[in-house]
């Protein structure tokens, strides 16, 4: 026992020393984050890099006099000249584009030598309907608070009646965090697994191997070797789950201190924009309310159930997942050998986090979702996804079990396959020669 | 004392050992031959517990082989190997502890050995950094780090220059004189004749020789001597008590390989020699380990 104690010491710190794991720790996430931050970023400000576009607005139907405001990607211009001589002299001008409105308002045309971008195309025209709207709404005498009023979206609240009492179901929470769980399960498995299986192959091809087993036994070196590439990976895990509860709870303190100021800033704006479309108004507070919900429902999320269960699953999916590997890296040479291999493995993986994108989140209770969720090769990542919308305790305890009864039963046999593979040199190993090793005695 | 009783040794295609028993006796250096594939790394490993044989047993001072027996046991296999990655010092000191050293004692042991081999400056360094003869003698602390009483090395002496093969010999023997038990496997039979005081043969999964090297080597004599004479050739007629095999010149004196015949003896090769030549030189030719070993092979 003491000896698979100095095993996973060694595969833990020999991993952990590494700057390479520093690295992925805290620069990765950071980033993704940042990453991902710019992306968001571009897709709602498009123009941020785009130069600025000048437009020459002719009117003819005078509705529109300055209603046009120049930004910082578009600058307007009106024109009263006539539509066929800026048409002529359109090529020659400095104008990027020019807008045509026709006193009866159908048939307005945006005029460019290259294509106009759907971006200006989408802010030009969104700008003229809410203009012509209020336009015709004050000619028919309507209101446009009782406009804004018979406009306003229906949303649904999702409710579980549980003993309890009912609480708010949060589907959203449990849709994200479902699937992010199960995306790091996934990626997690296949990381570290192959980690494992790269250090037996290591051990193998340095020949150390013989040196360590005359030492111990193949199967507590197996284990050391596992155990300890499960903790850097739970290491990493709980470095991630520390740092990211510490990053929302800022982003969310955050949130509630801009979020007065951003309504007033806004208001502010809307009233500048003359007249003010009572419509546009609602759309704000709307958005508003969505950023409330959001932080609402990253509250709703049970964090410690949740970390909890991952945390287990992650564990003895890995335990599971990373024997086979072990029983792999045995049985080859050199890495490429590993593909025909690697094939079986991944298969169930791949096939359940495609499920888990479609058919587990629209129906976490079919059988399906069911059955996916107590065999240990897939269990891992669609229970992550099941109990974010609520598992009986029973399935729960029941798919743990197994997970922990498969993850015997695959150490077992994978062990008896690597005591033979490691001391195998040379050999093209097929399926029919792992069969034979594994019915190898002792 | 290793005794080893009829080990049976099958692996799917073959039989890696048929029936073989050896008697190791203590505190000697013992030579396990054979050509490749013979079975000696087979039975090395059942030795060290790696793999079980299908059948027959291994005593050690005649208890049973068992766990315990592991950190009695220091074993150099043939294909060397570190972790390339690895600190060599930290390296020792990991292989130290898991055949049961602490980490004090491994520490002081290995210091001691790096001084004694002039390695100590290699501490810090990882093995991907050293030279092949230094890894081996890292290896070599690896092996014996925690003063086994059986030592054994597969073709410990390959991968060495004639410079450092010499120092691990000289630590190899000074071992053996310290109460070490030593096995050698190996097919290099020039460095057995030097070294061991018995030896086993084995072909094909079979000991097919055994014993001490003296007795073995006098059971291969088969009455051949070289004579050594001054002047021109000579012609024998049929009475001479022996045969000649071969005859050369070389300078001024003639070489004769002759077989004496049965029932003669040196004495009557003598007599009837002296008043034929000035006679120079007159020995036995001893048959090699490696002249044995070609011979009992090919048997």
């Amino acid at each position: 026992m003491n000896k698979i104690l100095l095993i996973i010491q060694r595969e833990y710190l020999s991993r952990v020393k590494k700057k390479s794991f520093l690295v992925i720790t805290f620069l990765v996430p950071v980033l993704f984050i940042a990453m991902y931050s710019a992306i968001i970023y571009l897709a709602v400000n498009p123009d941020v890099l785009g130069d600025k576009k000048k437009i020459q607005v002719i009117d003819e139907s005078g509705w529109f006099a300055n209603q046009l405001k120049s930004s910082a990607t578009m600058q307007f211009t009106y024109d009263t000249t006539k539509y066929a001589v800026v048409k002529s002299n359109f090529l020659k001008s400095d104008y990027d584009y020019f807008l045509y409105i026709p006193a009866s308002l159908t048939g307005i045309q945006l005029y460019g030598e290259k294509k106009p971008s759907t971006n200006i195309t989408q802010k030009i025209e969104e700008t003229l309907s809410n203009v012509a709207q209020t336009h015709r709404l004050a000619d028919a005498h309507i209101d446009s608070t009782i406009l804004a009023n018979a406009q306003k979206s229906i949303s649904i609240e999702a409710m579980q009646l549980t003993q309890k009492g009912d609480k708010n179901a949060h589907v959203g929470a449990a849709f994200g965090v479902g699937m992010i769980c199960a995306f790091l399960i996934y990626m997690a498995l296949l990381l570290y697994g192959v980690q494992v299986m790269r250090g037996v192959l290591e051990e193998k091809v340095s020949r150390i191997v013989e040196v360590i087993i005359s030492s111990v036994k193949p199967m507590q070196l197996m284990m050391g070797k596992i155990i300890g590439v499960g903790l850097v990976g739970l290491t990493q895990f709980v470095l991630w789950i520390v740092l990211s509860i510490c990053l929302t709870t800022l982003a969310g303190t955050y949130f509630i201190k801009n979020n007065s100021k951003a309504i007033t800033e806004k208001t502010t704006e809307i009233s500048k924009a003359t007249p003010v479309n009572a419509a546009t108004t609602a759309a704000i507070s709307q958005n508003n309310k969505t950023e409330n919900k959001i932080m609402d429902e990253i509250k709703s999320i049970p964090v410690v159930y949740t970390v909890t269960c991952f945390l287990f699953y992650f564990l003895f999916g890995f335990l599971l997942y990373s024997a086979v590997f072990a029983a792999v890296g045995s049985a080859v040479d050199s890495e490429t050998e590993t593909q025909q291999f690697m094939m079986p493995i991944t298969l169930p993986l791949i096939f359940t986090i495609t499920l888990s994108q479609t058919v587990i989140v629209n129906n976490p209770d079919s059988s399906l979702s069911f059955w996916l969720s107590m065999i240990p090769f897939t269990s891992p990542i669609a229970m992550m996804i099941r109990i974010q919308y609520g598992v009986p305790d029973w399935q729960l305890a029941l798919s743990m079990l197994l997970l922990v009864l498969g993850f015997v039963f695959t150490c077992w046999a994978a062990a008896r396959i690597y005591r033979v593979g490691i001391l195998m040199y040379g050999k093209k190993v097929s399926y029919k020669e792992l069969a034979k090793w594994f019915m190898y005695k002792e | 004392m290793v005794s080893i009783h009829n080990i049976v040794k099958q692996y799917a295609g073959y039989r890696a050992l048929d029936d073989v028993s050896i008697e190791i006796e203590k505190g000697k250096i013992f030579g396990l031959l054979g050509p490749n594939g013979a079975g000696k790394t087979s039975l090395i490993r059942i030795i060290n517990q790696i793999t079980a044989p299908d059948s027959g047993e291994i005593l050690i001072d005649g208890t049973k082989l068992n766990q315990s027996h592991i950190e009695k046991i220091g074993y150099l296999p043939e294909e060397r190997g570190l972790y390339k990655k690895m600190e060599i010092g930290e390296q020792i000191l990991y292989l130290a502890r898991l055949k049961g050293l602490s980490r004090d004692e491994a520490r002081r042991r290995a210091k001691y050995w790096f001084q004694k081999l002039e390695i100590e400056s290699w501490w810090n360094k990882k093995i991907e950094e050293l030279s092949k003869g230094m890894q081996q003698k890292a290896q070599f602390v690896a092996t014996v780090i925690h003063e086994p009483t059986i030592l054994i090395l597969d073709e410990p002496f390959s991968g060495f220059d004639p410079v450092n093969a010499e120092i691990i010999k000289n630590e190899i023997l000074e071992l053996n004189k310290n109460g070490a038990t030593i096995i050698f496997s190996t097919h290099r039979m020039e460095s057995v004749e030097e070294l061991c005081d018995s030896i086993a043969l084995l072909n094909l999964g079979h000991k097919i020789l055994n014993g001490k090297v003296k007795t073995i080597k006098s059971t291969y004599r088969n009455n051949t001597y070289l004579l050594e004479y001054a002047g021109e050739i000579l012609n024998f007629d049929a009475n001479a008590p022996f045969t000649i095999l071969a005859q050369n010149t070389i300078d001024d004196y003639q070489q004769m390989k002759l077989k004496i015949n049965d029932n003669c003896t040196v004495n009557d090769v003598l007599h009837f020699m002296l008043p034929l030549a000035l006679l120079n030189k007159l020995e036995e030719i001893i048959p090699t380990m490696n002249d044995i070993f070609i011979k009992a092979v090919s048997k």
